[in-house]
């Protein structure tokens, strides 16, 4: 188990290797579809974003809301994919990481490696689990998304497994390779990737 | 004729959904901790621990199992023997859910337009379905599903020719091609016949029978089995990441279809199988 903090620095960010159990101490940041779609047309603007991305890590995440006398509700990642067309942009800006769960597209995938970011998976469902783990919140920009404002999140232990690295490596990719089910035979209906 | 008020509608709705998001299914319990006691692999025993450390800590601190606490589909099962009076019913259903939603703290994840896409700010409307049959009883379940799970079902009209092979490879398909997207160990809702509309509507009441209770026909009990055995012989296993558990169970429901038809629907549903019942 590693202890990384937050921001990230880029030498932390190489020495991470797919499958690696990291610990997270420090300041992320909240952000969800929407969230990722008003920083895309901000970009396509030419307007600055709410926060610099450079070094930062984002999590994937619409919390519920806080009950009296805590600072988050259930706080668990939402599937990365469908951030998949805004990310290469923040990595270019030099974004350091993300949380989130499920697999990423080729093209993440590859900013990645150009960029130097490793993608973080949390546990899918374990919103109170992870919840626990975040100390602070803070809306940045975007109240009135509701559940998909943009947070600034300070977080103590807070428990990823390194899915993708900066070299590519890629546990989602190795465990498809080891799929090992005779009985089933692939490619008898049309496959959808 | 009985008498139902959309008082008491409202009331019971709003006590579903309240304990429907905290408390996790004891049958789902069961097979999590079945699953965790045979996982060879470390890191998917830490996952499944992590889940039911997760669940035990839901209930204690009343606070949602999982931060999406879904869209509610409500299924209503009524006699037609009874009459709900004192109101709109669907309007009861729907402020049922806008309290219990509002008092549980827990997340509004619903817009009220597909393509403008604004937060209906109370996570209503619900989508419901009545279901009428002889009688004087009035049954209502809940059931909030998150969308990461949700996005990853998937339906098929297939060739009758395509037969039982057909059907299943396409649900084994559909797991391997949800991958860690769904958030495995899953629960695999699979409907069979009817028509379109209907084999979705069938893998969405398989999700709803608990993972103790195989189907009564001893056929189709086979196939959830045998189908079981293989999507757990994928090794995606807890969160994609590799190991035994990718499933928790296959629930299997059908309908009789038209001659041309072989409609096969599967709804997947991720550990946080939410599902509450009352009877008024």
């Amino acid at each position: 188990m590693k202890r990384i903090q937050a921001p990230l620095q880029e030498e932390v960010v190489r020495s991470l290797r797919v499958g690696d159990e990291v610990l997270i101490d420090g300041v992320i940041y909240a952000a969800r579809d929407a969230a990722h779609k008003r920083m895309a047309e901000a970009i396509a603007q030419n307007l600055a974003l709410p926060f610099n991305p450079q070094g930062q890590i984002i999590y994937y995440v619409g919390p519920c809301p806080a009950p009296p006398g805590r600072v988050i509700g259930s706080a668990g990642p939402t599937t990365s994919g469908r951030m998949d067309a805004y990310t290469p942009a923040l990595l270019e800006r030099g974004l350091r990481a993300m949380i989130g769960k499920g697999e990423r597209s080729q093209a993440v995938v590859q900013a990645m490696q150009r960029y130097g970011a490793v993608y973080l998976a949390a546990v899918g469902g374990a919103g109170v689990y992870l919840a626990e783990r975040i100390i602070a919140v803070e809306t940045v920009a975007y109240p009135e998304l509701g559940p998909e404002a943009l947070l600034k999140l300070e977080v103590e232990s807070f428990p990823c497994i390194v899915a993708i690295d900066a070299y590519g490596g890629n546990i989602y990719q190795e465990v498809r390779n080891r799929v090992k089910c005779p009985e089933y035979k692939e490619g008898k209906h049309d496959e959808k990737r | 004729m009985r008498e139902i008020h959309c008082e008491q509608i409202r009331a019971a709705v709003r006590e579903l959904v309240l304990k429907a998001n905290v408390e996790l299914p004891s049958d789902v319990v069961e097979a999590l901790k079945a699953a965790h006691k045979q996982e060879e692999s470390a890191l998917a025993r830490r996952i499944l621990g992590i889940l039911l450390t997760n669940a035990e800590m839901a209930l204690e601190k009343k606070m949602a199992i999982c931060q999406d606490t879904g869209m509610v589909s409500v299924h209503i099962d009524m006699g037609q023997e009874v009459r709900v009076v004192g109101g709109d019913i669907n309007q009861a259903v729907n402020e049922g859910i806008r309290q219990g939603y509002q008092e549980g703290y827990f997340r509004k994840s619903v817009v009220n337009d597909p393509l403008s896409r604004i937060n209906s700010g109370d996570n209503t409307p619900a989508i419901i379905h009545y279901q009428l049959s002889p009688g004087d009883h009035f049954n209502i379940t809940v059931m909030p599903k998150g969308a990461g799970s949700e996005n990853m079902g998937q339906l098929a009209m297939l060739k009758p020719a395509q037969g039982l092979a057909g059907v299943r490879d396409f649900v084994i398909k559909a797991v391997k091609e949800a991958g860690a997207n769904a958030c495995p160990p899953l629960i695999v809702g699979v409907g069979i016949g009817g028509n379109m509309e209907m084999a979705a509507y069938l893998s969405k009441k398989a999700l709803l029978r608990p993972l103790n209770t195989r189907h009564h026909r001893a056929e189709l009990r086979t196939l959830e089995d045998e189908w079981l055995g293989l999507i757990n012989r994928l090794g995606l296993g807890p969160q994609g990441m590799g190991g035994k558990t990718t499933a928790l169970a296959v629930n299997i429901e059908t309908y009789p279809t038209h001659i041309a038809s072989l409609p096969v629907a599967v709804s997947l549903s991720c550990h946080a199988t939410r599902r509450r019942s009352c009877k008024l």
